[in-house]
C-alpha cells in the first residue's frame, strides 16, 4: 500500500478539458504554429522500417516552397499536363461544391458538405493511387469521384435523390457510391470504412493480386475505436493500404484536441502501432502527391501499410446544417499559414510559366458553367421536394438479394398507400 | 409557467439538476461550448462550467463507458449521443456494462446514467439520422427506456431519469423539437407555443418514469404510442372521428401496464402504433402482452402500424413513415370488426 500519512497535504486532482484557443471574435495569431520549411524532410526508401521513420511524424512533408516552386526530395516531378490536370480537377471540385451547396440553401436538397481548401487531400492523393486501386472515402472525398471521371450529372442526380439518382433516392446527399470507380458506399456512420479498407487490403494480399487499399477520415473520426482496430489489423497483416487522416482542425464545432490534438499529432499514432507515418502539408497538392505515391508504393512492395495525416483547414462549415461563426474564429481561415491549394497549385504553374492569371480565370468561368450545365441537366430529373421520386417497391429491393414475405406484403401496402395519399403525383409513375 | 419547445424544456431539466446536483455532469460530441447540434445543452457549459458540461472525444464507446466508470467513481453523468443512429459502438458498453452492473457486483456498483438521445425520423435526414432503435434497448435487461411526447413531459421525464440510480436511455424525438407533427409532411408545423403542454415550470419537478398518460379518453379502441406517434394517432382519430383511448407510453421499461390492460379490458381492441420497424419491434411485446393479459376481452385482433422493415430511406421517407393513411386503415378495420 501506497498509503502514507501524509494524505491531507495531496493537492486536489483536477480535470482538464481542452479548449481551442480562439473562438468567435477573437484574433487569430498563428506565429506559433511550426512549419517546416519546404524541401527539408528526408525522403526515406519506401522499404524502411517505420521505426528509423519516427521523426517524420512530427515534421511536416512540403514540396511548395514561399516563391510557388518545388524544392527538395519529396518533389513528385510531374509534367506539366499532370499538374494542369491536378489543378482542373480540384477548381471543378471547388466550383461543383459551391453550386451544389446553394442548391441546398434554395432548398432543392436535404443536405451538403463542401470540401473547400481541402481539395489536394483527395484530388492528389487519388491522382497519385492507380485507378483500379480501392478507395474507402469519408463524405468529404468527393475529389476522388471527379479525379475517375465520375459524371457530375449523377453526383447530382444522387444529391436530387431524384429519379435517375443511382442509389434510388437511397442515401443522404453526397454519400456517393461506385463499385466501377473503386469507390466504396460511404457510411454516415464515422470512421467504419477504416477496417472494411483494411479487410480489403488483406483480401487482395490473400489472393496475390496488385491493387492496394486507401481510406479516409477525419481527425475527430480518429477517436473511434474503428480507426483503432484498422491500424491493429494493418500492422498485425502487414495489409496493402494507406490510410489517411485528413486533420482539417475541426469536427464540427470541436477542434482537434478532442481528438487528442493537443498532445501529439495524429501521424504519431502510426509510431505506436509500428506502422509507416508521414505528416505532410494537405494544402501543398505536390506534397500531397508525393506522400500517396510513396504510401503506394511501399504498400504494392509488400511493404506494409502507412498513415497519411494531412495537416489542413476545413474553410467552410462542417455541412449545411451548422454555422460555425457560433464557436470558431472567422480569421482562422484567412490567417491559415498553409494557404489555399489551389492557390498554391496555381502560383506555382505560373511560376513554371505553364499557366496565367488570364487562364485561371478562363478556367474558373468554365468550371461554373460546367456545373451550371450538369445541374441543368439532373433538374430535368427532379429535385428532391417531396421525395417521391422513386417506384414505392425499390424501398424493399436490395433489404435481401431474395424479397422475402414479409417485406412482399409491406410493399403490397406501400403500393396501396401510394394509390390512396399520391394518386396522380409523379410517385404513381 | 414559461412557455418551452421541447429543446428548451430539456436544456432547463439539465439545468435544474446541474444546479441541484453537483454530481451531475454533461459530456458528449459538441454538447459544450457550441451547446448540442440540437442546442439542447445550449449555455450550460457557460452557467456549469467546463468540468460539469464539456465535448468528448467522437468515441460513442468512450462516452458511455466513461459515463459507466464516473457514475461507478458517484457521479450522475448524462451522456449525449448525438443521433441514436450513432449510439451502435456504445452497445457493448451498453449491454454488457452498464446494463449489468448493478447485478453482477451484487448492487456494489451502478450505473446512475442517462443516456439522451434524439431518434426518430422525419426530417429527411436519410438512413443516418431517422432511427428508431428503442426496441434494442428494451430487450436489454437493466436499461430503462424513456420517450418524452411533450416538452412538459420531456423536462419531468428527464429529472426522474437523471434521478434514477439505474441506467436510462432517453430518446427524444427530434421530429417534435420544435411543434408537434401529425404527419402530414406537407403541412406547416406548428410550434409547441400553440400548445398547452409547452407551459413548463422553469423550476424542478418530476414525472415518475413506469407511468403512461391517457392522453384521450375514449371507449372503441385503446391506441397506444410514443414519441412523435402520439400526436400523428390523436391527429388521425380524430379525422376519422373515432372514440378511441389514447395512451402515451411515456416509458417503454419499465411499462405502465396496468393503465393499458384497464383500458384494452374496457375497449376491447387495441392498435399499436410506432415508427420503428415492425419486425421485433417493441409493438411486438405489447402485443404479447396484450394478448396475454386482455385475451378474454378482445373483440378484434390486435393491430400494429409501424415503419417498414426496410433501413430508412432518405428520399422515400413519406412513403416509409407510418402516416395518416396506414393508420386510418387500421384504425377504420380494428373499429369496423365492432359491427360485425
Ligand atoms: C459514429 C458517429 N458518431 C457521430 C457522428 C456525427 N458526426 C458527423 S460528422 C462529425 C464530425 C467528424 O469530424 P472529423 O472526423 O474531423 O471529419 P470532418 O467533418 O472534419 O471532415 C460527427 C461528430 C457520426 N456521423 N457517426
Ligand atoms: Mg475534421
Amino acid at each position: 500500500m501506497a498509503d502514507d500519512n501524509s494524505k491531507t497535504n495531496l493537492p486536489p486532482l483536477s480535470l482538464h478539458v481542452p479548449e481551442p484557443k480562439y473562438r468567435p471574435g477573437d484574433t487569430v495569431d498563428y506565429s506559433d504554429v511550426d512549419i517546416p520549411s519546404a524541401g527539408d524532410q528526408p525522403r526515406p526508401d519506401v522499404s524502411s522500417d517505420p521505426a528509423i521513420m519516427r521523426e517524420m511524424v512530427y515534421d511536416m512533408v512540403r514540396v511548395l516552397d514561399e516563391d510557388y516552386k518545388a524544392v527538395g526530395p519529396w518533389d513528385p516531378k510531374l509534367s506539366d499536363d499532370t499538374l494542369l490536370k491536378m489543378l482542373k480537377t480540384m477548381a471543378q471540385v471547388r466550383a461543383f461544391d459551391d453550386r451544389l451547396h446553394r442548391m441546398q440553401r434554395q432548398g432543392k436538397t436535404s443536405f451538403y458538405m463542401k470540401s473547400t481548401g481541402e481539395e489536394a487531400t483527395s484530388v492528389a492523393a487519388a491522382m497519385a493511387l492507380h485507378s483500379d486501386d480501392m478507395c474507402f472515402p469519408s463524405y468529404r472525398q468527393q475529389g476522388i469521384l471527379f479525379v475517375r471521371g465520375y459524371p457530375m450529372v449523377d453526383m447530382i442526380n444522387q444529391i436530387f435523390s431524384n429519379r435517375e439518382d443511382k442509389l434510388k433516392g437511397r442515401q443522404l446527399p453526397i454519400m456517393y457510391c461506385s463499385r466501377r470507380l473503386g469507390f466504396f458506399s460511404i457510411s454516415g456512420n464515422l470512421a467504419t470504412q477504416y477496417p472494411q479498407a483494411v479487410g480489403w487490403a488483406m483480401a487482395s494480399a490473400a489472393k496475390g493480386d496488385t491493387r492496394i487499399a486507401a481510406t479516409w477520415c477525419g481527425e475527430g473520426s480518429t477517436a473511434e475505436g474503428d480507426f483503432h482496430s484498422a491500424m491493429t489489423f494493418a500492422t498485425v497483416y502487414n495489409a496493402p493500404i494507406i490510410m489517411n487522416v485528413v486533420n482539417n482542425q475541426w469536427a464540427i464545432s470541436s477542434f482537434s484536441g478532442f481528438a487528442g490534438g493537443e498532445r501529439t499529432t495524429f501521424a504519431a499514432r502510426a509510431a505506436g502501432y509500428g506502422i509507416a507515418g508521414l505528416r505532410v502539408d494537405g494544402n501543398d497538392p505536390l506534397a500531397v502527391y508525393a506522400a500517396t505515391q510513396w504510401a503506394a508504393e511501399r504498400a504494392r512492395t509488400n511493404n506494409g501499410p502507412t498513415l497519411i495525416e494531412h495537416f489542413t483547414y476545413r474553410a467552410e462549415a462542417h455541412s449545411t446544417s451548422d454555422d460555425p461563426s457560433a464557436y470558431r474564429s472567422a480569421q482562422e481561415r484567412e490567417e491559415w499559414p498553409l494557404g489555399d491549394p489551389i492557390t498554391r497549385l496555381k502560383r506555382h504553374l505560373i511560376h513554371r510559366g505553364v499557366w496565367s492569371k488570364e487562364q485561371h480565370e478562363a478556367l474558373d468561368k468554365d468550371c461554373i458553367e460546367a456545373v451550371k450545365v450538369a445541374t441543368k441537366e439532373a433538374e430535368k430529373n427532379g429535385i428532391l421536394g417531396h421525395g417521391l421520386h422513386q417506384p414505392f417497391e425499390t424501398m424493399f429491393q436490395d433489404v435481401f438479394e431474395e424479397m422475402p414475405w414479409h417485406l412482399k406484403e409491406q410493399s403490397e401496402q406501400a403500393n396501396k398507400e401510394r394509390e390512396i395519399k399520391w394518386p396522380d403525383a409523379e410517385a404513381s409513375r | 409557467m414559461t412557455t418551452m419547445n421541447m429543446i428548451e424544456a430539456i436544456n432547463s431539466g439539465l439545468d435544474n439538476m446541474m444546479a441541484r446536483d453537483d454530481d451531475v455532469v454533461i459530456m458528449g460530441e459538441d454538447v459544450g461550448y457550441f451547446g448540442g447540434v440540437f442546442r439542447a445543452t445550449a449555455g450550460l457549459q457557460e452557467k456549469h462550467g467546463k468540468t460539469r458540461c464539456f465535448d468528448t472525444p467522437i468515441s460513442e464507446c468512450g462516452i458511455i463507458g466513461v459515463a459507466v466508470g464516473m457514475a461507478a467513481y458517484g457521479m450522475r453523468p448524462v451522456p449525449e449521443i448525438q443521433f441514436a443512429d450513432y449510439i451502435y459502438p456504445g452497445l457493448d458498453q451498453l449491454v454488457s456494462e452498464a446494463a449489468r452492473l448493478r447485478y453482477r457486483s451484487a448492487a456494489e456498483f451502478t450505473s446512475a446514467i442517462t443516456v439522451r438521445s434524439p431518434f426518430g425520423g422525419g426530417i429527411f435526414g436519410g438512413q443516418t439520422h431517422s432511427q428508431s432503435p428503442e426496441s434494442m434497448f428494451t430487450h436489454v435487461c437493466g436499461l430503462k427506456t424513456v420517450i418524452p411526447s411533450t416538452p412538459y413531459d420531456a423536462k419531468g421525464l428527464l429529472i426522474s431519469a437523471i434521478e434514477d440510480n439505474d441506467p436510462v436511455m432517453f430518446f427524444e424525438p427530434k421530429r417534435i423539437y420544435n411543434g408537434p407533427f401529425t404527419g402530414y409532411y406537407d403541412k406547416p408545423v406548428e410550434p409547441w407555443s400553440k400548445f398547452e403542454s409547452s407551459e413548463v415550470p422553469e423550476d424542478y419537478y418530476k414525472i415518475p418514469i413506469g407511468k403512461a398518460n391517457i392522453v384521450r379518453e375514449g371507449e372503441a379502441v385503446t391506441v397506444l404510442a410514443y414519441g412523435t406517434m402520439v400526436h400523428v394517432a390523436n391527429a388521425v382519430v380524430e379525422e376519422h372521428g373515432v372514440d378511441a383511448e389514447v395512451i402515451d407510453l411515456r416509458t417503454l421499461v419499465p411499462l405502465d401496464i396496468e393503465t393499458i390492460e384497464a383500458s384494452v379490458k374496457k375497449t376491447g381492441r387495441c392498435l399499436i402504433i410506432h415508427e420503428a420497424t415492425r419486425t421485433s419491434g417493441f409493438g411486438a411485446e405489447l402485443s404479447a402482452l396484450v394478448q396475454e393479459r386482455c385475451f378474454y376481452h378482445l373483440e378484434a385482433p390486435i393491430e400494429r402500424v409501424t415503419g417498414f422493415d426496410t433501413p430508412y430511406p432518405h428520399s422515400l421517407e413519406w412513403a416509409y413513415f407510418p402516416g395518416p393513411v396506414r393508420i386510418g386503415e387500421a384504425l377504420e378495420k380494428i373499429v369496423g370488426e365492432l359491427t360485425s
